[in-house]
């Protein structure tokens, strides 16, 4: 099983032929994700080491089959190229481009509202289901095909907790970068619920950081939504407020969006909270022992 | 990217929204002849990236060009929590009756813009929120179908304006608000106080602006405003070396890569028991030019007496960061006790590199938690 993306994903990758589009869109395919197309206006018709390049989504769409985007197209460009794969229907849009504006993610967020459409991102680092499917930057070969599924707002954080759990023997169903900017199309509570709905995932590590109140609704959610247990981790406790911490999403307006708030809501509702990767790490190994 | 109130003021005026006349100065020269331009009575206000001017005292009534050159001299060079003041705005002075308060936000949890207005203005909002929550007037803005004026009207009549004349008036803010936070790509716009004169006008008095920073790129007009002398001049340097950096206030200098892992780097070397000097992010590529830049950034701060790097290589390659920092403490002369912990793409490797050089500060630690735990021990 595993959420988002698995054998069956049929890859487009926007921006293929871009140096960053293609040494990714291999590096995914080398882990076995079928990619089926390539997007990249005015290059119709040239392949990408046998990867067919398309001029429009919609041609990746009804000549290859496509059902999953992946933007890898600069900054200024990338909003379009959201809209057009949402409006080709693919299932699911994952843009790993950062430094989106934030006025285009909110359009593009009541853009999708009822079209049925996952958005994951941008400035995110991608999916991974380990043995199955990686669509995005995971380095792959850190991770190890589990129970545990990992959702979080940062790329190399996520990469250190999963080699935590990896060095305790632990793997995962699936890794979700859901990005760190301030509006993102997933938020925690979207992807918990599609991992209380996964048979695979057995618990949930969830990995936050300062700025926003996503954490906080994700705590509310856990308490009456889900039966799989989940493990907190909360990035920036001795963040100074009104910094941004490298993230744009990452800061703390007046008294709000502190880490401290953070673990105090998730506690509150029984939500076990690491303070550190190695603290949370071995929470998740004490939960998977004694079940 | 935070503005001052004046460049909040001009955009206000660009947009059409009330504001009154003022003009910059530097000296108390300066602030007496923009005084005695204006005439009558002025107020004289430090332009300071931080709430909290008026109670530090860098707010002040001048009847007089004179008077205005004395205020000037006092809260030039003024420390306003930790921001030296070097600009002034100095304003025409406005005959108050009422204070309101409007702002346009982000609503990061429902996703779109978030209209707030108050009659209880010139107070802290925060406070409004705490103390009369039914008194703020909250309306969310569809971005797809933007402002219309039923938005002004709802905002105007719940908060109970009774006056049709302000009432014109407030509407007529709102939506010329509503068109710079788009067209500016703002965070905040907030207009606190919001004043009526005794004349019954209608007239932002103050201005708390935030751009996005991801959309100066279409906007250069505002980038140019970044006050590059009011920052913390490593954080001036870091931007320009393509770092991203935050002074702290401690003695160990951290360094990763990616926001979230360098953040959890900052707060375990405080859970260890040190005091970080700082935030160094090196991004997702770092090759070794852009090490010898952070480390530059980190060593220019005098207070720094060692440094932790830590790294998981993703697309950022362990062996690149090894060769990075043998060039840096090379290049550079650094004695600074400095820590490494390398994992992920190209760890054994960057470990080996590191390990072959001779450099009696270099300290290599497995994890992450041993490594700050030296690199605190070694800043003591």
């Amino acid at each position: 099983m595993a959420i988002l993306v698995d054998k069956d994903t049929r890859l487009v990758v926007q921006g293929l032929t871009g140096s960053e589009g293609r040494f990714h869109g291999l590096r995914n395919r080398s882990h076995g994700t079928n990619v089926v197309a390539g997007v990249t206006p005015g290059k119709g018709g040239q392949e990408v080491e046998g990867i067919p390049v398309f001029d429009t989504v919609a041609d990746a769409v009804g000549e290859a089959g496509a059902d999953t985007a992946m933007v890898f197209v600069p900054a200024p460009f990338a909003a379009d190229a959201m809209y057009e794969a949402v409006d080709a229907e693919l299932t699911a849009v994952i843009c790993i481009t950062e430094g989106v504006p934030a006025h285009e993610m909110l359009r593009i967020h009541s853009f999708i509202r009822g079209r049925g459409v996952r958005l994951i991102g941008p400035n995110c680092p991608g999916v991974l289901s380990p043995g199955k499917a990686n669509v995005g930057i995971i380095p792959a070969e850190i991770f190890r095909e589990g129970s545990v599924g990992l959702v979080s707002r940062s790329g190399t954080l996520t990469y250190q907790i999963g080699h935590e759990l990896t060095q305790l023997g632990l793997g995962n169903s699936t890794i979700v970068g859901i990005g760190g900017d301030p509006i993102v199309g997933s938020s925690f509570l979207d992807i918990l619920a599609l991992f209380e709905a996964d048979p695979q995932t057995e618990q949930v590590v969830m990995v936050g950081e300062i700025g926003g109140a996503e954490e906080e609704r994700a705590a509310e959610f856990i308490e009456a939504e889900m039966t799989k247990p989940v493990v907190a981790y909360i990035a920036g406790f001795t963040a100074p407020p009104g910094k941004t911490m490298g993230h744009a999403g990452a800061i703390i307006s007046g008294s709000a969006g502190t880490a401290q708030a953070k673990k105090d809501a998730l506690e509150a509702r029984g939500i076990r909270v690491g303070m550190t990767p190695t603290e949370t790490a071995q929470l998740v190994a004490e939960i998977a022992g004694g079940r | 990217m935070d503005l001052h109130e004046h460049q909040g003021k001009e955009i206000f005026r660009q947009f059409g929204i009330p504001v009154s006349d003022g003009l910059l100065a530097t000296t108390p020269d300066g602030a007496r002849a923009a005084a005695e331009e204006i005439g009558g009575t002025v107020v004289v206000k430090a332009q300071v990236l931080i709430g909290g001017r008026g109670k530090a005292g860098g707010i002040k009534l001048a009847t007089s060009a004179d008077e205005a050159a004395a205020h000037a001299s006092e809260i030039l060079g003024m420390d306003i929590r930790g921001h030296t003041v070097s600009k002034l705005w100095v304003e025409r002075a406005s005959d108050i009756a009422r204070e309101y308060y409007l702002s346009l936000t982000f609503d990061r949890s429902a996703k779109q813009p978030l209209f707030m207005f108050t009659t209880q203005g010139g107070m802290d909002i925060e406070e409004v929120a705490a103390t009369s929550p039914d008194a703020l007037v909250k309306l969310h803005v569809d971005p797809l179908e933007g402002c219309h004026p039923w938005h002004a009207r709802r905002l105007v009549y719940a908060g109970g304006v009774e006056d049709p004349g302000e009432q014109k008036q407030i509407a007529a803010i709102v939506a010329k608000l509503y068109d710079a936070f788009v067209g500016t790509d703002a965070m905040l716009c907030e207009i606190n106080p919001l004043i009526v004169t005794l004349e019954g006008e209608v007239r932002a008095l103050d201005s708390k602006f935030t751009v996005d920073d991801n959309a100066l790129f279409r906007h250069p007009d505002i980038a140019e405003m970044r006050d590059v002398a009011g920052s913390d001049p490593l954080e001036v340097l870091a931007r320009e070396k393509g770092v991203t950096y935050v002074k702290l206030d401690g003695e160990v200098g951290v360094l990763g890569n990616g926001a979230g892992l360098t953040m959890s780097t900052v707060d375990v070397v405080t859970f260890v028991g040190g005091r970080p000097a700082n935030f160094c992010d090196l991004g997702g590529g770092g090759d070794a030019q852009g090490v010898v830049d952070a480390l530059e950034v980190i060593t220019r701060d005098p207070q720094v007496r060692s440094i932790f790097f830590n790294i998981f290589g993703g697309i950022t390659r362990c062996d690149e960061v090894a060769r990075g920092v043998l060039q840096a403490v090379e290049q550079m002369g650094l004695d600074q006790p400095i820590v490494v912990r390398l994992d992920g793409t190209n760890a054994e490797e960057g470990r080996r590199i590191l390990g072959e050089a001779t450099l009696r500060n270099l300290h290599t630690e497995s994890t992450m938690l041993d490594g700050a735990r030296r690199a605190v021990e070694l800043a003591a």
